[in-house]
């Protein structure tokens, strides 16, 4: 297997200054790997730090100590290493993150908020918005919100846009951060079916579900995150 | 990404320092900022801000230090060695510069029209027809209705006014722009359509930029990285949301847990 994610012995603390210097310890030797095809579910109790591995794994929080060994084009990058500007182009190119909640920029409409990662990757303008489009209408967004900044939108349905714009590029790896807690059952079956084509187009997938029955429907392994665990 | 471009750094700034007596402004700076990069400087009044960004941009001096910039031709130069003329393609053509308070970067009693124009006459042209197309489709551009083409920006309200100092920018097509608080005493809807528009034009123009300012939420729109000032030294750099989301230094941590959730 030539994995996708490789991480071998991750740390994290946090030092919190403002609270007179108290560490925080995270996480500690966080190892698994996962491949093409793959979707590896992080379990563990909140608080577990399972969010915190999955930010690493993105490059949005620094990592102490370990590897986290990406696989970008031909060639390994270590993020626990890597200059921004590799992270950006790993980021670009490699690994997606659908996040739990739409970090949304005001104005912009729902239907280029989920173009435009396609748009940043060089496709033109309207076949990025033709596949936005598409991937709306599976997600059951209603076509008159689409022209609408998702600012308003319901949990839900904002949920939905994240999810569309996390899944609309190639990119080979996704993680997922809690994907489904603010679905109904047929929208949590329409972000199965997703993931199962993504598994079938061979991306590598990092998921936090806490839903056990998505979780057994998504997972092809789980690793226990309290195996992790750094409290002194 | 054309790897052989963007693998050269646009601009270098090496160990950067500027005082005025025994006041330090800035202290021992070092970046490199690569094409289609931008690079947010961000701290509190008076962490020197806006003395780099003058250093950088060639308009003061430092005491100690270099900033060398890559020319069109591919040669990295220092700026203090340049030419008069090499200096001059800079600040009309090759760099733009937008100031907090757009009276300093337009001329007020000109109309719109022209203030746009004017940096292209700079560079050469001549024909009044295209120049008065470019002006309008740069106009458009950046949301300011045709039909105000011949008033002067005094006329303007303060967001306007900022939307046609970044068309009168942008229309040599620079390769870097300076930005100093672009957003600064705007009203809180003007800021948002401001920097949405800002965002969308330094995509699609593959822009580098290097913007001052102490608004974290502009940082985090805007910009790839960061740097966190505090009394003329950098403390802390990164990509911006992990410096924003995962803050190392006591003072970047006070700045990010000082924000007021909305």
């Amino acid at each position: 297997m030539t994995a996708m994610i490789d991480i071998e012995n991750a740390e994290k603390t946090f030092t919190m200054h403002l609270q007179g210097g108290v560490e925080l310890p995270v996480v500690r030797g966080v190892s698994f790997q996962v491949g093409r095809g793959e979707c590896v579910v992080l379990s563990g109790p909140s608080g577990a730090g399972k969010s915190s591995i999955l930010k690493m794994i993105f490059g949005n929080y620094r990592c102490d100590a370990g590897q986290i060994g990406i696989r970008h084009g031909g060639e390994v990058i270590d993020l626990a290493q890597a200059e921004p500007r590799q992270i950006l182009s790993v980021r670009r190119a490699t690994i997606g993150y659908v996040s739990q909640f739409l970090r949304a920029v005001p104005r912009v409409p729902t239907i280029d908020v989920v173009a435009e990662p396609l748009i940043a990757n060089g496709v033109a303008r309207p076949e990025a918005r033709r596949q936005a489009a598409s991937l709306l209408k599976t997600l059951n967004i209603p076509e008159r919100l689409w022209a609408l900044p998702p600012s308003t939108f319901s949990g839900g349905e904002q949920q939905r846009v994240n999810i569309a714009r996390g899944f609309i590029s190639d990119l080979p790896i996704l993680l997922l951060d809690e994907p489904t807690a603010s679905l109904d059952a047929v929208n949590g079956a329409v972000v199965v079916d997703l993931i199962d084509e993504k598994k079938r187009a061979g991306v590598a997938m990092v998921a936090i579900v806490h839903d056990n029955q998505i979780r057994n429907l998504i997972a092809d392994r789980v690793v226990d995150v309290t195996t992790f665990a750094a409290a002194a | 990404m054309a790897e052989n471009d963007n693998d050269q750094p646009l601009l270098v700034a090496d160990r950067l320092s500027k005082n005025y007596g025994r006041l330090t402004a800035c202290c021992d700076v070092s970046f490199a900022l690569y094409p289609g990069e931008v690079l947010a400087i961000v701290g509190e009044s008076g962490s020197g801000k806006t003395t780099l960004l003058q250093l950088l941009s060639a308009q003061l001096a430092p005491s100690a230090g270099h900033v060398s910039y890559r020319m069109r031709d591919g040669v990295l130069r220092d700026l203090a060695a340049l030419g008069e003329a090499e200096r001059r393609f800079l600040f009309r053509t090759d760099w733009g510069y937008v100031h907090q308070d757009p009276a300093l970067g337009l001329r007020m009693a000109v109309s719109a029209g022209a203030n746009v124009g004017e940096r292209l006459m700079a560079v050469g042209w001549n024909h009044y027809g295209r120049i008065r197309d470019t002006a309008s489709s740069w106009l458009e551009r950046v949301e300011i209705d045709i039909g105000r083409i011949d008033d002067a920006p005094r006329t303007y309200s303060g967001g306007m006014r900022q939307r046609l100092q970044i068309a009168r920018n942008l229309v040599t097509e620079p390769r870097l722009v300076f930005m100093d608080e672009p957003t600064g005493g705007l009203d809180v809807s003007v800021q948002a359509r401001l920097l949405d528009l800002l965002r969308n034009l330094v995509g699609e123009l593959g822009l580098s930029a290097i913007v001052v300012t102490h608004d974290l939420a502009v940082a985090r729109l805007l910009s790839h990285r960061v740097m966190v000032m505090k009394g003329g030294r950098v403390i802390e750099t990164g990509l911006t949301d992990q410096v924003l989301d995962d803050p190392r230094e006591p003072y970047t941590q006070l700045l990010v847990s000082s924000i007021l959730p909305a």
